[in-house]
């Protein structure tokens, strides 16, 4: 093992010394391939960040604009005492820790069946898999006619007892569960895709010595399964939380924040804000207030989960 | 069980001492496989029910005259599609739409095989910073970018042009692309593109005529999932688009969500016009998901 065998260990070699570019432009080469993807992220994507940090300090409303000029901090001193702020800052733990929850559990069930050997696989893999396609407002247009109240399930429930006729769904009590569901149905798929990307990795050998060993189906997941996917399911969880966080297609769309505002997310609020009141000095503030919540988020998930795993 | 604990070398080793015993199957080995089959296929059809009726609830909408209450859509009938496509303006939505799809799809595979080639196969000072950077774009709010994204299209002279669509849809997907694509050609053996050198042929020649044939499915992979994300954007389009020949297939189903008193039949109509495209790639391309995901793409 200590020496480099022929065939795998010169390839490192090769790749940077005799290839058929040599010359000063050479070096190069790497920086004028990324360059496209680099400038296009930096004009469209950290400028506009950057500005949004910008406006946040500024007046800047299209209906009021005799307002508009250097802000300071009103605008975020605004914000203390929104009470649409709060509670959309509330809503939004909510969603997020509810929605990533359930679709990480229904997600990893699915992942672990589907990798499973049956008849059928291949389509059954692709059939439940197909959720993750659908854009949100495509999964609004189909949940208002799964829970519209004239003719949506709730009349064939009631057909056969359940329930009473002109229940809507997405009115009242129910609301919240309703939305959780529909999320649910699209985002079970992306947890079950990368989870089974992962789980494709693991050496059969390692079941079948366990199997031979009598450990069970559980021992073997908790032994084998679990710290193979485990970082996987990390970055997983941290991706779709900050998705699930910054999406607003499904909400805006399926309730419109409502009722009452109880479904706004605080994204939701944002583009509400930049849509309809066109108030991009305190959309902005609001922006860098969710920027700076999904940043700590993220550094704070990273850090607990890493110290955990690090007896790798 | 102890050797469930120790490092994989130890089970395997293990393995092949007992591997030439053929033990017969008990019966009560044969229960538990049958339990283990029941287990397998009774949650599968479960999944595959939660996942199948909101679509088929669609499709029933779509396709049963208004007024019918059937479960079955029976007789079946077109009114609803030629009511969307030619009265609400589907037709010119669908243009739009595929115009925006086709254009983010052969941008963002272009840019994702340059950046991919260079991020696979060479080593570059700023790599590391590159690719983090690429991965924190994706923590950025949509929302949080349509204030600032306005004002850019504004002074560029592109609001209300489906190129404001394509370009902030290419950025937002360009992350995925970069490290799926290069997760592709990492895959390709270094060896076959030396051997090309070797034989006279330039940098450029070797990657067009040994690379991109053998990459043909992660182009594939990539291209269609940009062309998904493009045709299923709703929040920049709804914000830059604002005269109706320009509006893609989303923002005609939110005015058609929006209307009071929705036509069902209509809205359900749209629905399917906005998912038979995206579907049918994706059941085509979902495997090569899990493959390009496998080759790397969570591990960095």
């Amino acid at each position: 093992m200590a020496l480099p065998t022929l065939t795998s260990r010169p390839k490192r070699i090769l790749s940077t010394r005799s290839k058929p570019t040599s010359g000063r432009l050479a070096r190069f080469y790497p920086y004028f391939l990324i360059a496209p993807a680099a400038i296009l992220t930096v004009v469209f994507l950290v400028y506009p960040v950057g500005s949004v940090f910008y406006f946040s300090l500024q007046h800047s409303n299209v209906t009021q604009p005799w307002k508009d000029g250097f802000a300071g901090l009103e605008n975020f001193i605004a914000l203390g005492s929104d009470p649409l702020f709060w509670r959309s800052l509330s809503f939004t733990a909510q969603w997020v820790v509810v929605e990533v929850g359930l679709q990480f559990v229904f997600g990893l069930a699915l992942a672990l069946l589907i990798n499973k050997t049956f008849i059928g696989r291949g389509i059954a893999r692709a059939l439940v898999f197909s959720p993750w396609a659908v854009s949100g407002i495509l999964t609004t247009t189909i949940w208002i006619l799964i829970y519209n109240p004239s003719t949506g399930i709730g009349r064939y429930l009631a057909d056969i007892g359940i329930g009473e006729y002109g229940t809507s769904f997405l009115a009242g009590d129910t609301t919240f569960w309703a939305v959780v569901l529909a999320e649910m149905w699209k985002g079970i798929p992306f947890f079950a895709i990368l989870i089974l990307a992962d789980l494709q990795s693991v050496s059969l050998e390692l079941y079948e010595s366990a199997d031979v060993d009598g450990a069970g189906k559980i021992r073997q997941f908790t032994s084998i399964t679990w710290p193979h996917i485990r970082q996987a399911v990390i970055i997983a969880t941290l991706l779709r939380a900050v998705w699930e966080f910054n999406n607003v297609d499904l909400l805006y769309t399926l309730t419109g924040g409502g009722p009452a505002s109880s479904t706004t997310t605080l994204p939701l609020y944002v583009a509400q804000t930049a849509i309809h009141d066109r108030d991009f000095g305190y959309g902005s503030a609001l922006t860098v207030v969710a920027f700076v919540i999904l940043t700590f988020f993220s550094l704070i998930y990273l850090r607990v989960t890493k110290s955990k795993g690090d007896d790798k | 069980m102890t050797a469930l604990l120790t490092p994989p070398s130890t089970a395997k080793s293990v393995r092949r001492d007992s591997a030439p015993f053929v033990r017969p199957l008990s019966a009560e080995k044969k229960r538990a496989r049958r339990i283990d089959r029941v287990l397998t296929y009774v949650p599968v059809a479960l999944f595959l029910v939660f996942t199948m009726v909101p679509f088929y609830w669609m499709l029933l909408f779509a396709f049963r005259p208004t007024g019918s209450t059937s479960l079955v859509p029976w007789p079946i009938t077109l009114d609803h599609f030629s009511t969307v496509w030619n009265g609400s303006g589907f037709g010119i939505y669908f243009q739009n739409s595929l115009f925006v799809a086709v254009m983010s799809l052969v941008v963002s595979t272009v840019i994702a095989l340059l950046g991919g080639y260079a991020l696979a196969r060479f080593p570059f000072k700023g790599k590391a910073l590159f690719l983090v950077a690429m991965l924190c774009t994706q923590f950025v709010p949509g929302a949080m970018m349509l204030i600032p994204l306005f004002e850019i299209f504004n002074t560029l002279g592109l609001t209300n042009s489906l190129w404001s669509l394509i370009i902030s849809d290419t950025v937002f997907h360009l992350p995925l692309s970069l490290i799926l694509m290069a997760g592709f050609i990492r895959n390709v053996p270094m060896e076959l593109e030396e051997a090309a050198w070797v034989d006279g042929c330039t940098r450029i020649q070797a990657f067009r005529l040994i690379i991109l044939p053998l990459l043909k499915p992660g182009i594939v992979a990539v291209g269609s999932f940009a062309f998904i994300s493009a045709w299923n954007n709703f929040l920049f389009a709804i914000m830059f688009l604002s005269s109706q020949d320009r509006f893609t297939v989303p923002v005609g189903l939110s005015y058609l969500l929006g209307e009071f008193g929705a036509d069902f039949g209509a809205l359900a109509a749209g629905g399917v016009i906005a998912i038979v495209p995206v579907v049918v790639l994706f059941a085509y391309v979902q495997k090569f998901l899990v493959q390009g995901l496998s080759a790397g793409a969570v591990k960095g």
